[in-house]
């Protein structure tokens, strides 16, 4: 454990910047999302959700996969390169680290997504405790402990300090670039703090939000029941929803066709647009019903059912926030779970 | 109450059968969020509320509820109207198969990350629409209307920068957009079946905004398609999760229109022509000729 002064955080992701690209939460005018951190970027650490999750620097919201031209009878196709730079992403919340996890039980499994695999390996995340959990705050339903945050390596701001534990070796040996600025620090030091953050935690509106009722094995039980008549009835398809949620993985791929040469990118996708899944043979969902219903049978399902119980929602709160209609994943546990109950 | 008063007459014309549903807002899980919702029962309307919370203009969801049989029961709010009315004139929604009841409102709070109200939303600090413009009855005595800041000042601030740094400014803010397409739908003017950004048909089709370009053509071509329908109810800004002031686009169109055309308001009626849209070939004069008169 080591801990260094608040007022340094700046200077050493300058210095950190020597040798990797940096990303942190900065505020611009109202506004604060994970960005370059750029000479003259104000460092905004107080806020304690950005609007987009920081999945964008592991799976960006658009990215060229290869580009093909033609010469005479020749096709020439060059694959886009994979990321090899290193990239450190600081100050990322318990909830947006375990996405990641969640995002890599997709993306890691067989076949292998090799851009985000280099991405993955290239980024090292230091998470950073949650002194002041928000109103809309669930993470603690899926086991996440804000006062103690996973990752690369983890922090704590108390007072005028930074406190800093290394977590991974990639981790360690980010430590060690940053020494200059560093002193030990001890374990008890944090412990208030986390006391103190996990009874704040116990008393968000949310904390007592439960999944008893979602799970074992109903699939098609909650894929039938009546609830998602009722629950879709005012959504808008509009997809911030999707767009904001640390742990929505879909995308489309997308060829563009400059004249010369055809570029093949992908970009995210949700499953609350009209054309999500459609086929040569047409689409397999074609009501707002049956596209809403996918969204949260994928998160408290069907992505469970295919990987061992593991739900892709964190908790984080951003789709209670954010959605125009005020629809969102906490409606509809608790609707799913009253059904399996009576 | 008003509330109260509203449960009543909802519960009332539901139980004599004069209405097949009831369009309004229910209880969230803060009371800053209520949810726009569509009550069947008379048990369900237990729920339904009504407060400075309820920002949501209701007319959008008429679109779809008209389709089917029966009569929704909609409580609107004074600009709520305008596109209700505008959506008449568009015959997207059936007058026949919608029962409206006008309701004061005070002006609608903006919420911020937390839940916490911060302030009067922007829609409501320039709020001009003083009385309902359509309705079938009113309930309540406090039909208050905030007669508010003047709305094209953020316009004439634009309209005062060099054409540089106007672009710049634009650029700025729309570089910010992550094409969640919230303000699109949220939109009661932006109703086509089929919108061209989602038309996979003729590679008009965008999920993403892959360069500035796109991120520009995405809001330009939105506010030409919207200008002399856009009634300003302020719904774009009020839902856009990247605090882009997307009204001022649309405003600039509004005030370019009363300007050009005289003064023109979407949704005040149904039948006054529109300057944009409507076009009587014995009556009109061929464009050319508006070209020539000046
Ligand atoms: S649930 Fe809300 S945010 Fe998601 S698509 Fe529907 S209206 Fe939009
Ligand atoms: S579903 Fe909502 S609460 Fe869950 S991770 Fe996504 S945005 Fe966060
Ligand atoms: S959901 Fe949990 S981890 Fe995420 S910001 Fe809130 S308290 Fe922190
Ligand atoms: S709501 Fe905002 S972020 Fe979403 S598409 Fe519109 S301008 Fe872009």
């Amino acid at each position: 454990m080591f801990k260094m002064a608040k007022k340094d955080i700046p200077n050493m992701l300058t210095l950190l910047g020597e040798s990797m690209d940096v990303y942190a939460p900065v505020k611009k005018g109202k506004l604060t999302n994970f960005e370059d951190f750029t000479e003259g970027a104000e460092l905004d650490i107080d806020t304690l959700k950005t609007v987009k999750s920081p999945k964008d620097f592991f799976l960006p919201q658009v990215e060229n996969l290869f580009s093909a031209t033609s010469q005479g009878k020749e096709i020439n196709i060059e694959a886009k390169a994979l990321r090899d730079k290193p990239f450190v992403i600081f100050g990322v919340r318990s909830c947006d680290v375990r996405a990641m996890e969640i995002l890599d039980s997709v993306y890691l499994s067989e076949p292998v997504d090799k851009f985000y695999e280099a991405r993955r390996e290239n980024g090292i995340i230091l998470s950073l405790a949650c002194n002041e959990p928000g109103q809309t705050c669930f993470c603690t339903t899926f086991n996440i402990d804000p006062a103690h945050p996973n990752a690369d390596g983890a922090m704590w701001v108390i007072n005028d300090n930074i406190y800093i534990e290394a977590r991974t070796e990639k981790g360690e040996n980010l430590v060690k670039l940053i020494s200059k600025f560093l002193q030990e620090g001890s374990k008890n030091e944090i412990v208030q703090s986390q006391t103190a953050i996990r009874e704040k935690l116990n008393k968000l509106p949310y904390s007592d939000l439960s999944l008893d009722g979602l799970e074992g094995n109903q699939l098609l039980d909650l894929f039938d029941t009546p609830q998602w008549e009722e629950l879709h009835k005012t959504c808008l398809a509009c997809g911030i929803c999707t767009f904001i949620c640390p742990t929505c993985q879909c995308y489309d791929i997308k060829d563009y066709d400059t004249g010369g040469e055809v570029v093949r990118y992908r970009c995210w996708d949700s499953c609350m647009y009209s054309d999500f899944t459609l086929m040569a043979h047409g689409n397999i969902r074609n009501s707002q019903k049956e596209r809403f219903r996918q969204r949260f049978m994928h998160k408290l399902v069907y992505h469970p059912d295919n990987n061992k119980g593991e739900i892709s929602c964190v908790g984080c709160g951003r789709c209670v926030n954010k959605c125009p209609s005020s629809l969102n994943i906490v409606k509809v546990i608790k609707s799913l779970a009253v059904k399996c109950n009576v | 109450m008003i509330q109260k008063q509203m449960q009543e007459r909802a519960k009332q014309m539901l139980s004599l059968g004069e209405v097949t549903c009831v369009l309004g807002w229910k209880k969230g899980d803060f009371s800053t969020n209520p949810q726009p919702a569509v009550f069947e029962s008379e048990k369900d309307l237990e729920d339904l509320v009504y407060d400075k919370y309820c920002a949501a203009n209701l007319s959008k969801y008429l679109v779809e509820l008209t389709k089917k049989e029966g009569k929704v029961l909609v409580f609107l709010k004074p600009c709520d109207t305008y596109s209700f009315n505008q959506l008449l004139k568009e015959n997207l929604i059936k007058k026949e198969r919608s029962y409206i009841i006008g309701i004061g409102c005070e002006g609608n709070m903006q919420v911020d990350d937390d839940m916490q109200e911060i302030g009067l939303l922007e829609k409501c600090q320039t709020c001009t629409k003083t009385a309902h413009m359509v309705f079938d009855e009113l309930i309540g005595e406090e039909l208050t209307v905030r007669q508010g800041d003047d709305p094209f000042e953020g316009v004439l601030n634009l309209e005062q920068m060099s054409s540089d740094e106007r672009y710049g400014f634009w650029r700025e803010e729309l570089s910010k957009c992550i094409r969640c397409n919230a303000c699109r739908n949220v939109c009661p003017a932006c109703n086509c079946r089929k919108c061209v950004f989602d038309n996979n048909k003729y590679d008009t089709a965008q999920k993403v905004n892959a360069s500035s370009f796109e991120e520009q053509m995405f809001h330009i071509i939105r506010a030409y398609h919207v200008a002399g329908r856009c009634t300003d109810c302020g719904e774009c800004s009020r839902v856009c999760p990247q605090l882009i002031d997307l009204h001022l686009l649309n405003r600039k169109f509004i005030k370019d229109i009363n300007e050009f055309y005289g003064e023109f308001q979407a949704g005040a009626d149904t039948d006054t022509p529109s300057p944009l849209t409507d076009f009587n070939i014995d009556t009109d004069p061929e464009p050319g000729s508006v070209h020539k008169r000046g």
